[in-house]
């Protein structure tokens, strides 16, 4: 068993900042970072352009190894394990991980952040790796000269299907409305890209495909009208969800699915427990907005020390 | 250290192994895969007498991710008597590796 003062549960922006924050306050915080998702969704991205400080943009990967380095300078520990149990006893929340460490820690940051979306089709599961995927980044490379589609229309979706133009042939981008969510300079420089085809008001219906796949149905969202799309690749960017599974039975949850959080601070409804980042955001969702979330987290978390301090003493 | 296995040594390492070979496919710029590679890493030393672990740098040996139709990595696949035993796609923590490894390590 071991004591702390604060656990921070996860490691994007919102996680390492708090960190960075907690360990400046001397507060010696364990980061359970994940063991696989460690640095969050900005490992599975290229090149972050719109993080304040970097004028030439930085890689994902590069700002997240960067922002541990930065928690760790300070005194953070970081481990690479996953929480499986978190119980709820203010003064003492109790946390379990994967490989079967214990901590109790006064102040808890949750910043488990979110999941990918998945479409929801009968043969979505089976053909994941055999050429449905998640991670352009990783795997886009296996399509060269390829002809691939991806779905959704936000920020990421867009990014993704630039980014695939590297290697595919030919890349067709299947939204299920008219407009596109993503900003308009991402939009901009996708509509100039020649090798990118826009299938707008349409929906993906069906995945085929035995061993791998071979081909997608797409159904018009405005005429109910379905057309085939033979590709060998299809990416799935449809948004995500916050990951909520740890600790929905025990705090508040909005109605969007959500972590609810009292106005503008990090508090959750149970004392000593704080969250920061994707999984309090319904609306911004940005590596910035997190790391500002997870300031905000630490420092209501140092506050909420100092008033247990104050009460003992 | 994980050995590394190309094009040229798949047959011998791999195919022609008496014991089942974990196989994990990765490429320098997966994130993924650099999260699971110290994870396969420590299979590859506590399975030693059941398990041969080996790495295969995607980017570097097309030809033998194309032969397997790798589409997606990390990809772990378990090779035995020479064939395909199973496959695992995307990056999963330690214990839930060890659970779905445990036919070949029990």
């Amino acid at each position: 068993m071991t004591e702390r003062h604060v656990v921070i549960i996860g490691s994007g922006p919102a996680g390492y900042t708090a960190a960075i924050y907690a360990a400046r306050a001397n507060l010696q915080p364990v980061v359970i970072a994940g063991s696989v998702t460690a640095g969050g969704e900005l490992m599975n991205t290229t090149d972050v352009e719109n993080f304040p400080g970097f004028p030439e943009g930085i890689q994902g990967p590069d700002l997240m190894e960067s922002m541990r380095a930065q928690a760790e300078r300070f005194g953070a520990e970081v481990v690479y394990d996953d929480v499986t149990e978190l119980r709820m006893n203010p003064g003492a929340h109790g946390i379990t991980t994967a490989l079967g460490t214990e901590y109790t820690a006064r102040a808890v940051i949750l910043a488990t952040g979110s999941a990918y979306r998945e479409l929801g089709l009968p043969n979505e599961k089976a053909l994941s790796g055999h050429g449905v995927s998640w991670c352009a980044t990783c795997d886009g490379f296996f399509f060269k000269d390829q002809e691939i589609a991806v779905v959704g229309g936000g920020d990421s979706a867009i990014e993704e299907a630039t980014f695939l133009t590297r290697f595919a042939s030919k890349v067709t981008l299947i939204h299920r409305r008219q407009e596109l969510r993503a900003s308009q300079a991402m939009q901009d420089r996708a509509k100039a890209d020649p090798k990118l085809e826009f299938l707008l008001d349409s929906e993906v219906a069906e995945i085929h495909g035995e061993d791998a796949l071979t081909g997608l149905t797409v159904r018009s969202t405005a005429t109910g009208e379905t057309s085939e799309l033979p590709v060998t690749g299809l990416f799935v960017a449809i948004g995500s969800d916050p990951r909520t599974e740890l600790f929905k039975d025990a705090l508040e949850i909005r109605p969007d699915g959500y972590l609810a959080v009292d106005g503008r601070s990090s508090r959750t409804t149970v004392p000593g427990i704080f969250a920061a980042g994707d999984v309090i955001d319904p609306i911004y969702r940005q590596a910035i907005t997190a790391a500002g979330s997870g300031c905000v987290a630490a420092t209501d978390a140092e506050h909420y020390l100092a008033s247990l301090n104050d009460k003992e003493s | 250290m994980t050995k590394e296995v190309t094009d040229a040594t798949f047959d011998a390492e791999v195919l022609q192994s008496d014991k089942p070979v974990l196989v994990d496919f990765w490429a320098p710029w997966c994130g993924p895969c650099r999260m699971v590679s110290p994870i396969v890493d420590e299979i590859g030393e506590e399975q030693a007498e059941k398990l041969t672990v080996v790495k295969v740098n995607t980017d570097e040996n097309m030809e033998t991710a194309a032969k397997y139709g790798i589409t997606s990595i990390p990809a772990l696949y378990v090779f035995q008597d020479g064939e395909v035993a199973k496959t695992i796609i995307g990056a999963r923590p330690k214990p839930a590796l060890l659970q779905e490894l445990a036919e070949f390590t029990s």
